[in-house]
């Protein structure tokens, strides 16, 4: 039983965790891509840069969160995804709209989003310093173990504070976007817009504010996905490039231009990350003694070392992108 | 590109249709201020450092001209220079240095073989499995047959794998090199770095252009963390040192000539991939490239066979970054995995080129000259700047600065060569010295 718990608390909750972070992120890449018709390459740094106002704001109030019983963090999150739309924005007005003007390939704008994640990356660093440092100022990480009632399970489940707030905010913001894509007005003229630009133009759509909404919620899931990351590990500023192929490699398993694809393909690449490093040699030590004597297992099962995870995701890619370039949900496969 | 109203000049009238061959006033003045740099730069700094200056600049030359072939000439975009150049630098690295007896005198070479051996033929295997419904066996078992043995297989090789390469590590410490002339491996790792890029390639080319940014960004990741955490095979963080010059080194001739010998050798080096991209760039195949790159319909209308020929220029960059990277290796005689940065192995280069001008060789070493030069002497600046910050700060404001001033002073680099990229790519986006595009009447 013990392994069996090792098991859920390295991959099931581990891979949820991360699942969700990649969802959050690749929903915002995903409505990009669609709007705009380019790979955004500066949601990473948007992302560090949603939970480093989130850190900034704690530091400032470090005791906001105690009196409603909340970390401080979590308070903060709804100003600074307000931040980071409001950059979002503004990024979009003063780099890609006058690319756009110009008429460019979309590639060129891929090039100009790499500016602007450099630019991001080095703004950050500058303020912030290049270590870890953790969102908990003043408070500190819950951790609830919870004993199973068997025979024999010695081991608890653990799951952390953050972590649970993880679930429910990602819930959250999941129905949230689907009621807004679904029930509103903008929401559908959103719709709209990704399926056909030049017909939602002619419908009378108003292309700009379009696009600014577009921004403003790929922002504020920007920073809450950041700042779920940092919660639940530590604040980290040169995740970027790390961050960055998993989110594009839930995107397109997911088919591009297609927000709940995206929330699976953030799951299966989380799942096959936390899978992919998980030692499965665990799981077959209660059957060791049952074994024939010639099949001598070694100790190490798993498939990659945890320094190599970065592999997955980009093999994952490569998969989709030569068995199903338009993804698991037949998304668009924008030329 | 392919809207020919702007690109044309505007004085342009059929009649008249050879370009007159004016004087190259731009490209004169342009190259006078950059001797003028150099000179300064010399007169300030001494010999032994501008020398050394110029021979990085020399390789980061060679790596420009590999992007400009792709984003110049072919509208490919590489968002992974850095895997390249690593590629290149390691295959300089292992065939260039000394070799190492604690690993070739005993069993291991036999078993590390033997892996690979047991690697080849479970690949074998697995093919064979994927072949399966050829002889009759239903397609989704197939699939079921081939997912699974490979899996198992790759868990047995793997772990072979593991065991031999802590053998390695603990009674040899690495592989060691081969101990031949550097070039050697410059010329493998050229080929190595246009493999990986052939396999990218084959993914990627036939889809949309982000997807190659991407991939590419992510492999360059990849190689880097393979690089880092393989110690039996590169030593790791140890890092190796020294790697040995093709050239005579500054032992036996004092840096400066030292470093003046292999700066002529990248000269030449230059020289003559420039003279081969001129030709081929003037050559009905460049013509094919580039009306492949402003107008795809009507290339494939002509029965141009698109991804192949994309393939072969996008192999063909890949490939001069490889062997610019192992001549940079070489030069700095230290082959450390994390020394390879996106930043200064990626993004310098690739404001080298759309600062120079994408598609322009002429262009394409002018910025890679002229970037490096402002990239090395921009270190001292930044610091100095962000000395005058905190001492501004802390005389005014009572700012009591962060110890590791250092390190973030570095971060304003990050954020200038942000900043260039994106002001080049809005205000001039055919760079300093813009492609010539020749207009036949």
């Amino acid at each position: 039983m013990n392994e069996l718990v090792f098991f859920i608390n390295n991959v099931i909750i581990a891979g949820s965790v991360t699942g969700s972070i990649y969802a959050i992120g690749a929903i915002g890449v995903t409505l990009i891509f669609s709007i705009m018709r380019f790979a955004h390459f500066a949601h990473a740094d948007m992302m560090t840069f949603g939970a480093f106002m989130v850190l900034l704001l704690t530091t400032l109030f470090p005791a906001a969160g105690t009196s409603i019983g909340v970390p401080t963090a979590l308070v903060m999150l709804p100003l600074a995804m307000l931040l980071t739309a409001a950059l979002a924005v503004g990024i979009d007005k003063a780099f890609y709209k006058p690319l756009r003007a110009h008429g460019v390939k979309p590639i060129v704008l891929v090039i100009g989003s790499l500016g602007v994640t450099l630019m991001l990356q080095g703004l950050i660093r500058l303020f912030s310093g290049t270590g870890g440092q953790s969102l908990y100022v003043d408070d500190r990480k819950e951790i609830f173990r919870l004993a199973l009632p068997f025979e024999g399970a010695r081991a608890p489940i653990v799951i952390t504070e953050p972590q649970l707030y993880l679930f429910v905010i990602t819930l959250v913001a999941v129905v949230a976007l689907h009621v807004f894509l679904n029930r509103s007005r903008l929401g559908k003229a959103m719709r709209a817009m990704s399926d056909n630009p030049e017909l939602a133009q002619a419908s009378g759509i108003n292309t700009n504010t379009i696009v600014a909404v577009t921004w403003v919620i790929a922002g504020g899931l920007a920073a809450i996905a950041g700042t779920l990351l940092s919660l639940d590990v530590t604040f980290k500023p040169d995740l970027s490039f790390f961050l960055l192929l998993p989110i594009f490699a839930a995107a397109i398993v997911g088919g591009v231009g297609h927000p709940y694809g995206a929330i699976a393909g953030g799951f299966v690449v989380g799942f096959a990350e936390t899978l992919a490093v998980f030692n499965w040699n665990v799981l077959l030590r209660p059957f060791r003694d049952s074994l024939p004597t010639w099949l001598e297992l070694p100790s190490n099962l798993a498939f990659v070392g945890t320094e190599y995870k970065i592999v997955v995701p980009f093999f994952i890619l490569v998969a989709i992108l030569v068995w199903r370039p338009t993804g698991l949900f037949k998304g668009k496969v924008i030329q | 590109m392919s809207n020919s109203t702007e690109t044309r000049d505007p004085t342009y009238t059929p009649r008249d249709a050879t370009p007159a061959r004016r004087f190259p006033v731009r490209e004169v003045v342009l190259f006078g201020a950059l001797l003028a740099a150099i000179l300064a730069v010399y007169a300030l700094m001494g010999a032994a450092y501008s020398t050394r200056m110029l021979v990085e600049a020399a390789c980061y030359a060679i790596l420009a001209l590999g992007l400009t072939i792709q984003w110049g000439y072919a509208g490919q975009f590489n968002a992974g220079v850095m895997g390249f150049v690593a590629l290149g630098g390691f295959c300089a690295m292992l065939f260039s240095v000394p070799v190492n007896d604690a690993f070739w005198g005993t069993s291991l070479p036999g078993e590390l073989g033997s892996v690979l051996l047991y690697g080849v033929a479970a690949t074998f295997l697995v093919v064979g499995a994927s072949r399966l419904d050829r002889l009759g066996v239903p397609k989704k078992l197939r699939t079921l047959i081939t997912v699974v043995l490979a899996l198992v297989l790759y868990l047995i090789v793997i772990s072979q794998l593991r065991e031999v390469t802590s053998q390695i590590q603990s009674q040899a410490g690495f592989v060691g090199g081969l101990g031949l002339p550097a070039w050697v491996g410059w010329i493998v790792g050229g080929a190595l770095a246009g493999g990986v890029g052939y396999l990218i390639g084959h993914v990627c080319l036939g889809l949309r252009s982000d997807y190659l940014a991407i991939a590419t960004l992510g492999i360059a990741e990849i190689i880097k963390a393979f690089l880092k955490n393989s110690d039996w095979l590169t030593r790791g963080t140890a890092t190796v040192s020294p790697l040995p010059w093709p050239t005579p080194g500054p032992a036996e001739l004092g840096f400066t000539l030292s470093r003046a010998v292999y700066l002529s050798f990248t000269a030449v080096v230059i020289a003559v991939i420039f003279f081969l991209l001129h030709r081929a760039y003037h050559a009905p195949w460049g013509r094919m490239i580039r009306a492949i790159r402003d107008n795809e319909v009507s290339a494939a209308a002509m029965g141009k066979d698109i991804n192949k020929r994309r393939l072969e220029i996008f192999v063909l960059g890949c490939i001069l970054m490889g062997l610019g990277g192992g001549m940079l290796g070489t030069f700095n005689s230290l082959f450390d995995p994390q020394g390879y940065l996106p930043l200064n192995h990626t993004f310098l280069v690739l404001v080298m080129v759309i600062l120079g001008g994408p598609g322009n060789n002429l262009g394409t070493i002018f910025g890679a000259v002229a970037v490096y030069i402002i990239w090395i002497m921009s270190e001292p600046l930044a610091l100095f700047v962000m000395e005058l910050v905190v001492s501004v700060g802390e005389g005014t404001f009572g700012w009591d600065a962060p110890s590791n001033m250092d390190s973030r002073a570095l971060q304003a680099r990050v954020l200038v060569i942000g900043m260039l990229i994106t002001l080049v790519l809005r205000f001039a986006p055919k760079g300093l010295l813009p492609e010539k595009i020749a207009h036949h009447g």
